[in-house]
């Protein structure tokens, strides 16, 4: 039997270090700005990465199958759009149909995705830069460039993700819930535990009888159809819908992704990796302002964060080649 | 006689350029162990990637218990009690054991979800009756390769499958896990199944096997009882053809050693490789696949380092880092799998040709195309390449003609040895015949050529000296005139 250091094994569990870390920097900004580390704002800060939570859980299934979905934040902004329009166009529609309506137009607009990489056979990176922009597009053609506005939306629409449940907003109750779902769909299910195996070794899936482009494409359904909830989420909590919404957004929760220890070749990663990867974003984009460190330190960090991510991921999963000479000591 | 469990019947596999199942047949039987046996290439991993819903045969029946079935995906095998072992680890590191075990065969609770409690139990059920003490939760990357192999086991028997199919289930294992394994067999084919066991080695064969079926090139040689036979009567049927066959050998002066290897070693793949090469000669390299020929010849262009040992090169001695370094001092390394690490398909004909000396080809940084296209005409007229014209893509062209695309850009660099990995694998007849004579006229011109193969009409038709290895290293020497089939077959399967 193999004797594991604590250090070794603290390593081996990213998600650990990644935890450890955040506590370190919660640590650190309260003893700054005590207020930051109060219970009111810890949740303003969780409500504020609900989203990115939502999208990098997502995302995380589709880079565990070797691919990758960059349409994220188009899917959103075009999602956004449409259910804001549709709010002007029918006021009285309730909230629970909106949510309903962003969950199927994001989940189409992923199916295109997954069958193009599917049945098309193209790299997802193509496919998704590629609708990345058209999608993008789609919102201006909707729109034509118009902002939807505040007093243009009815109070039901932008309320639900306010309202408050034990001090804890909606929307990030829906964050929560969401990630409890993916755990169990990761752990509990077939479907989930074969995302892992057609990642972590398509040949072999193949011969375990699995599918592996029709698990990518699975994968491409639910970070649509996740997108699409978060296009409601997004337009009613900012109040506005307008072309440019989440522009760019699909870098964050790629990152976010990557430093939660999600391996970029497929087959590694948890969803607390990918959670506390979003918050550890979350984190720095709220607490820098409050110790007065400028926002463009901010981009700078999370860059230098994220290439750290990738160089501790590629240590820990260098594998062993073939051995072909018999082993001495058997 | 039983009826037998599962019946092949004219089972036909054809790949572009080679028709790698012909009209095979196989009988399985239950309570019974049948060895399948043949050279490299003979079929049989396509047989396996038949029986397993792998590969769809072209065309025959697939019977179980006398009812045709189709078989087209992994799960169909499954469905019809057949389970496999692969060759190759075809697992995933990443999971857990028990993961590994179900991961497509799982148990849920009564709620719908995976019921791991159940299924790491009945991991450790399986695991028990394997006799092996693997904790279930660990995730396989830990495990040794003997006991990854076990666990692919108890993947295979957590299917309550009768047909099982064992692909070299010993080539990762030590003496005494060969022991365990022959244990195993036994107890599962006193419990009734149909055991299809494929070996090259003919020690195990005779241990455990109750009947053989023989493959050479694709095509069905011969089946019966192992206790009617003798272990020359099964090389004659793997080997039997007259290998004297179309060889174009030139006979070339052999001259004086132009490199002197001495005790090569690399920790894991291959260890005290000691031999001569003459100028003039075309030293011949077999072996089974994954013997660590491939491995040694990479390591003498630079790219995998070595532990120990010393490489004489034209009287100096010889060190590589980098394949540049190779390159500089005049060896060449064709690699076997021409498309990934041979030609860049996407680039013209001339460009391939030219990369690898393309600083000499160059003024103040910028190339100059003119001289470039000059170098590239020369050589493909030398190489008799047939293209439309030189600015081609060589993914348009046939598989012998980016074989000589590929030889052409190393000759190009002027070397004194140019090692090629498997010269001929996939491409058509005609096309092998000139890539073979090409090699007769390199030779000639004074270059030494070290060719790997694992094709023995080939090996043996083209080499002066042959070197057999086995499970990384030497196994035994052959000069021109001592070399028999049958002896370079024994060396090679470690007999």
């Amino acid at each position: 039997m193999k004797t594991t250091s604590i250090i070794g094994k603290l390593i081996s569990h990213r998600e650990w270090l990644l935890g450890g870390l955040i506590i370190l920097m919660l640590v650190g900004v309260g003893s700054a700005a005590p207020f930051f580390v109060g219970t009111a704002n810890l949740a303003e800060v969780f409500d504020d990465t609900a989203i990115l939570i939502m999208l990098a859980c997502a995302q995380m299934l589709v880079i565990l199958t070797r691919c990758i979905d960059l349409s994220v934040a188009s899917n959103l902004a075009f999602t956004g759009m449409c259910v804001a329009l549709f709010n002007v166009a029918y006021p009285e529609t309730s909230a629970l149909v909106t949510v309903v309506m962003s969950i199927g137009i994001g989940l189409m607009l992923g199916a295109f995705n997954g069958l193009l990489v599917w049945l098309v056979g193209i790299p997802s990176i193509v496919v998704t830069l590629g609708t990345m922009s058209a999608y993008r597009g789609f919102v201006f053609l909707l729109s034509d460039g118009e902002w939807v506005n505040a007093h243009e939306m009815t109070p039901q629409f932008l309320a639900l993700p306010r309202a408050a449940f034990l001090d804890v907003t909606v929307l990030s109750w829906i964050a929560i819930a969401l990630t409890l779902v993916m755990f169990v769909f990761t752990r509990f299910t077939k479907t989930g535990l074969s995302i892992f195996a057609v990642g972590g070794n398509p040949k072999a899936a193949v011969y375990s009888g699995l599918d592996v482009g029709k698990h990518q494409f699975i994968t491409f359904c639910i970070s649509g159809a996740v997108a699409g909830l978060c296009g409601y989420l997004w337009v009613s909590r900012y109040a506005v819908a307008y072309v440019e919404v989440a522009l760019a957004f699909e870098l964050q929760v790629v990152a976010a992704c990557v430093i939660g220890g999600i391996s970029i070749a497929g087959g590694i990663g948890s969803i607390w990796g990918a959670v506390l990867g979003a918050i550890f974003l979350g984190l720095i984009k709220n607490a820098l302002p409050v110790i007065g460190i400028s926002p463009f330190w901010q981009l700078a960090i999370s860059g230098l964060v994220i290439v750290l991510a990738v160089i501790v991921n590629s240590r820990s999963e260098k594998r062993g080649g073939r051995r072909i000479l018999r082993e001495a000591h058997q | 006689m039983d009826r037998p469990v599962l019946e092949l019947r004219n089972i036909s596999k054809t790949f572009p350029g080679v028709k790698a199942l012909d009209g095979v047949e196989l009988q399985l039987y239950p309570g019974q162990v049948t060895a399948l046996i043949g050279e490299n290439g003979a079929g049989k991993s396509t047989l396996v990637k038949v029986l397993t819903g792998i590969y769809t045969p072209d065309g025959g029946d697939i019977l179980i218990n006398d009812e045709p079935v189709r078989m087209q995906a992994a799960t169909d095998a499954k469905r019809h009690g057949i389970s496999a072992i692969h060759q190759e680890a075809v697992m995933f590191d990443e999971l857990s054991v028990t993961q590994n075990i179900f991961i497509n065969n799982q148990n849920r609770n009564r709620f719908g979800l995976l019921d791991w409690p159940l299924m790491r139990r009945r991991a450790r059920t399986l695991l028990e009756y394997l006799d092996v003490n693997i904790d279930p939760d660990l995730p396989l990357r830990e495990l040794s390769v003997a006991h990854k192999h076990l666990v692919s086991f108890a993947s295979a028997l957590s299917i309550n499958s009768n047909i099982v199919i064992m692909d070299e289930p010993t080539a990762s294992l030590s003496h005494h896990e060969i022991q365990e394994l022959y244990r195993l067999v036994r107890r599962l084919r006193d419990e009734g199944k149909a055991i299809l066991f494929i070996s090259h080695k003919f020690d195990e064969i005779f241990e455990i096997c109750d009947r053989y079926t023989v493959f050479r090139d694709g095509q069905f040689v011969g089946a019966g009882e192992i206790n009617d036979v003798t272990q020359d009567d099964l090389v004659a049927m793997m080997v039997g053809r007259t290998v004297k066959q179309i060889y174009p050998k030139i006979e070339a002066e052999i001259g004086e050693p132009v490199m002197t290897v001495e005790g090569l070693c690399h920790p894991t793949e291959f260890a005290d490789i000691d031999f001569e090469l003459r100028r003039g000669e075309i030293l011949g390299f077999y072996g089974l696949v994954g013997a660590g020929r491939s491995e040694v010849m990479q390591a003498l262009f630079g790219l995998t380092p070595t532990s120990a040992g010393s490489i004489i090169l034209n009287d100096k001695p010889f060190n590589p880092r980098t394949p540049g370094d190779a390159v500089d001092q005049g060896l060449v390394y064709v690699p076997e799998d021409r498309q990934h690490q041979g030609a860049i398909l996407s680039l013209p004909i001339f460009q391939n040709i030219t990369l690898p000396q393309l600083g000499g080809l160059s003024r103040s940084g910028f190339i100059d195309m003119a001289r470039e296209f000059d170098v590239a005409r020369q050589y493909a007229t030398r190489l008799q390449l047939k293209a439309a014209s030189l600015s081609e893509n060589v993914e348009n062209l046939s598989g012998g003609n980016q074989q000589k695309v590929v030889i052409g850009k190393w000759l190009a660099t002027n070397p004194n040895v140019i090692i090629v990995d498997e010269p001929t694998k996939g491409i058509d007849i005609g096309s092998k015949a000139a890539v073979h004579k090409f090699m007769g006229e390199l030779v000639a011109q004074g270059l030494s050529v070290i060719m790997v193969s694992s094709e023995l009409p080939e090996v043996m038709g083209m080499s002066d000296r042959i070197i057999v290895m086995h499970e990384g290293r030497i196994a035994a020497r052959f000069d021109r005139d001592e070399m028999t089939a049958e002896a370079i077959v024994t060396a090679a399967t470690g007999a």
